[in-house]
């Protein structure tokens, strides 16, 4: 009888916990090194890191791991340990072109200050199966670096920074500095510490995208760039390398580099407008943790979308798009229906019966005054 | 307790822990402590908070759950439910997690309790001004049902503005002959907010006015916290002429404990089909099970 079933709740729990561990378990391969996770599994890694908000590699993997690879499941523990740490301080701000890089592109221009770098990307890879990864023996892994290394010799090192090519634009006078760039250091609004409101201010809803679920991100951005919406977006530059990360020395208050993350960066340039004077390009600017290009392309376009002055499309609708995109939040409220809802359920029963007993008594079409 | 004495034992708990006792840290439970003397101060207004996650899924009751171990101390006794209910899996799910991030023990007796974090129900046994009642809420904003923007809704609230939501109401006597609104009834709380009193059914509405107790609601997923302080006025919104009303169970009761006048779950009979009716609070049911055991023992004698 239901009655009792709800009454076995903890032991019920306790023994679903064990079934979860032994789906991990049952099969005869060897245990997947979290080590494994972090090299060869990065981009997942990376984005946990991202939907998480937490850049830790190696908790990032553990999360991966421990959720079998649900990347939604795994970014929400590492969100909840995230909450468990104590906020030391602020880094200091930086400018894009400190990134070290080991990819860049512009879709603006053919040829940019410092070149195209390609890096590591699959954008030109065919998506055919590599059947020889069904056998990822030591012996091949060598094989092909050795051949890499032979390649290597006589290249040169990248340069450590490379010029921003949309600073080519600014330069001319060309490009429009995006609203809400007035805002000084101190005002610099922190989601974690503060719930959202709205109108939210632009370094509110830079952070609320960059730890938003890629997947949410791309699915209100596409609705903008394919007809829902026309900013008509071209990539100025995509990024994609090592962040430094600065902070204040307690002591002398110079500024002091702790370690680096690694980031991507997107800087999208949208139609023109007229606002002010003269007409000029605007820009969208997206970044987020690790190895994610279409996250940071996402959160470009939303952010110059949602400068829209007057919206009237979902994606230029601020509250619309903020409040949508956290996945640990979407995640979290969307399987919340599993519980058990009995109690309103029944108060919506009593409300039901009622108002057929009332539509019974009222014949369709009669007035309200033959409803006695 | 004495500073020196709860110091200590706060220590000792901590120490056994992995985790900060009660889990968030305590800058984080300064500020959730902050955010509810606001609420308590303007009854019925939504304060937005900053609610950080917990490893409790969103929507799973983490308003409450920060309400609750923002408040809790070594010396609180706490009883968890859900659906009215101390055994239902997230009730004990929650239970367990305060447990074991603060070693407080815990209860089913509504009246032993200090603290009570529940989910859609206020226990049927009158609660104390020495208790608090935590409630876990996922849809703070009564007016979202008739404005989808918060921005918008928090204009409505600061101007008092709520011709829209009495519309509404008129507008569903009209089609369905009464107000279809079933639980998550709004009520005007001290004669000026309107406020969601989280999915408790309309039975439990009449238990919000002049109580006795400290209401506290929590919103995790939505950020926001509010309050309805002992003593407070609390109104559901009604008519003249169309009177709010609880839900009837006309001629049924409890199959265990016999009551009829306590909120009734309905249950199916996997067999024959047929329904009957249990207590949806379980350990007022068992109470009275067990009063009326004791009468039948004793008049034996």
């Amino acid at each position: 009888m239901g009655y009792v079933a709800v009454k076995g709740g903890e032991e019920a729990i306790a023994q679903a916990g064990k079934l979860l561990t032994y789906q991990r378990l049952k099969g005869a391969s060897d245990p997947l090194e979290v080590r494994q996770i972090q090299e060869q599994l990065y981009l997942a890694v990376d984005r946990v890191m991202s939907e998480g908000s937490l850049y830790a590699p190696d908790l990032a993997a553990l999360a991966f791991k421990q959720a079998a690879g649900d990347t939604l499941e795994a970014a929400f523990m590492l969100r909840a340990y995230r909450a468990t740490q104590p906020r030391v301080g602020y880094s200091l701000p930086h400018k894009g072109e400190e990134i070290r890089i080991i990819r860049r592109i512009s879709a603006a221009f053919k040829d940019i200050p410092g070149g195209q770098v390609l890096g590591p990307t699959s954008d030109y890879t065919l998506r055919l199966l590599d059947f020889e990864l069904l056998e990822d023996t030591p012996r091949q892994r060598q094989a092909f670096l050795q051949a890499l290394g032979r390649d290597l010799a006589g290249t040169r090192p990248l340069p450590l920074t490379f010029p921003k090519v949309i600073d080519i634009l600014r330069k001319e006078g060309l490009l429009a500095e995006a609203l809400g760039n007035e805002e000084g250091r101190e005002k610099i609004f922190d989601i974690t510490r503060q719930s959202l409101t709205f109108p939210a201010s632009r370094s509110a809803a830079l952070q609320t995208m960059a730890r938003s679920e890629t997947g949410g991100l791309l699915l209100l951005a596409y609705t903008n760039m394919r007809g829902y919406g026309d900013i008509h977006p071209t990539v100025g530059e995509l990024r994609v390398g090592y962040l430094p990360v600065r902070i204040e020395h307690p002591q002398t208050g110079a500024p002091y580099t702790i370690g680096e993350v690694k980031v991507t960066e997107a800087e999208v340039i949208a139609r023109f407008t007229a606002a002010e004077g003269s007409p000029k390009f605007t820009l969208g600017y997206g970044l987020c943790f690790g190895h994610n290009e279409i996250k940071a392309i996402a959160m470009a376009v939303l952010d110059r979308a949602m400068q829209a002055p007057e919206p009237r499309m979902p994606s230029e609708d601020q509250e619309f798009v903020l409040s949508h995109l956290d996945g640990i939040e979407s995640l979290g409220f969307g399987s919340h229906w599993k519980l058990p809802h009995y109690v309103t359920f029944q108060s919506d029963l009593d409300r039901l019966r009622r108002a057929q007993e009332a539509g019974k008594k009222t014949k369709p079409g009669s007035g309200k005054d033959n409803a006695t | 307790m004495r500073l020196n004495a709860w110091l200590q034992d706060h220590r000792r708990v901590k120490k056994s822990r992995d985790y900060n006792f009660a889990f968030i840290n305590e800058a984080a439970k300064r500020e959730i402590r902050r955010k509810i003397l606001k609420a308590v101060a303007i009854p019925g207004y939504q304060v937005p908070f900053a609610s950080p996650e917990l490893p409790v899924a969103r929507g799973w009751g983490t308003g409450g759950l920060q309400l609750t171990l923002s408040l809790i101390g070594p010396e609180d006794i706490l009883k968890v439910i859900d659906q009215g209910c101390d055994g239902s899996v997230n009730a004990v799910n929650i239970k367990k997690f305060v447990g074991q991030v603060t070693g407080v023990s815990t209860t089913t007796d509504t009246r032993q309790a200090t603290i009570i974090q529940t989910r859609h129900r206020i226990p049927e046994e009158a609660m104390t001004r020495d208790q608090i009642l935590v409630l876990q809420v996922p849809f703070p904003e009564a007016l979202r049902t008739v404005e989808p923007s918060e921005a918008e809704t928090r204009r409505m609230h600061g101007e008092a503005d709520y011709s829209q939501m009495w519309l509404y109401l008129y507008e569903d006597i009209v089609k369905y002959g009464e107000i279809s609104i079933g639980a998550r009834y709004p009520v005007t709380v001290n004669g000026r907010y309107i406020m969601d009193p989280s999915p408790i059914p309309r039975w439990d509405i009449p238990k919000l006015h002049l109580a006795e107790t400290l209401f506290l609601f929590g919103a995790g997923r939505e950020k926001r916290i509010y309050a309805i302080p002992p003593h407070t006025r609390v109104e559901p919104l009604e008519f003249e002429d169309e009177k709010f009303r609880v839900e009837d169970f006309p001629g049924q009761a409890c199959q265990r404990c016999g009551s009829s006048a306590t909120f009734l779950d309905e249950i199916i009979d996997e067999a024959s089909g047929a329904r009957t009716y249990l207590c949806s609070d379980t350990s007022h049911c068992d109470k009275i099970l067990a009063q009326q055991e004791e009468k039948e023992v004793r008049s034996c004698k």
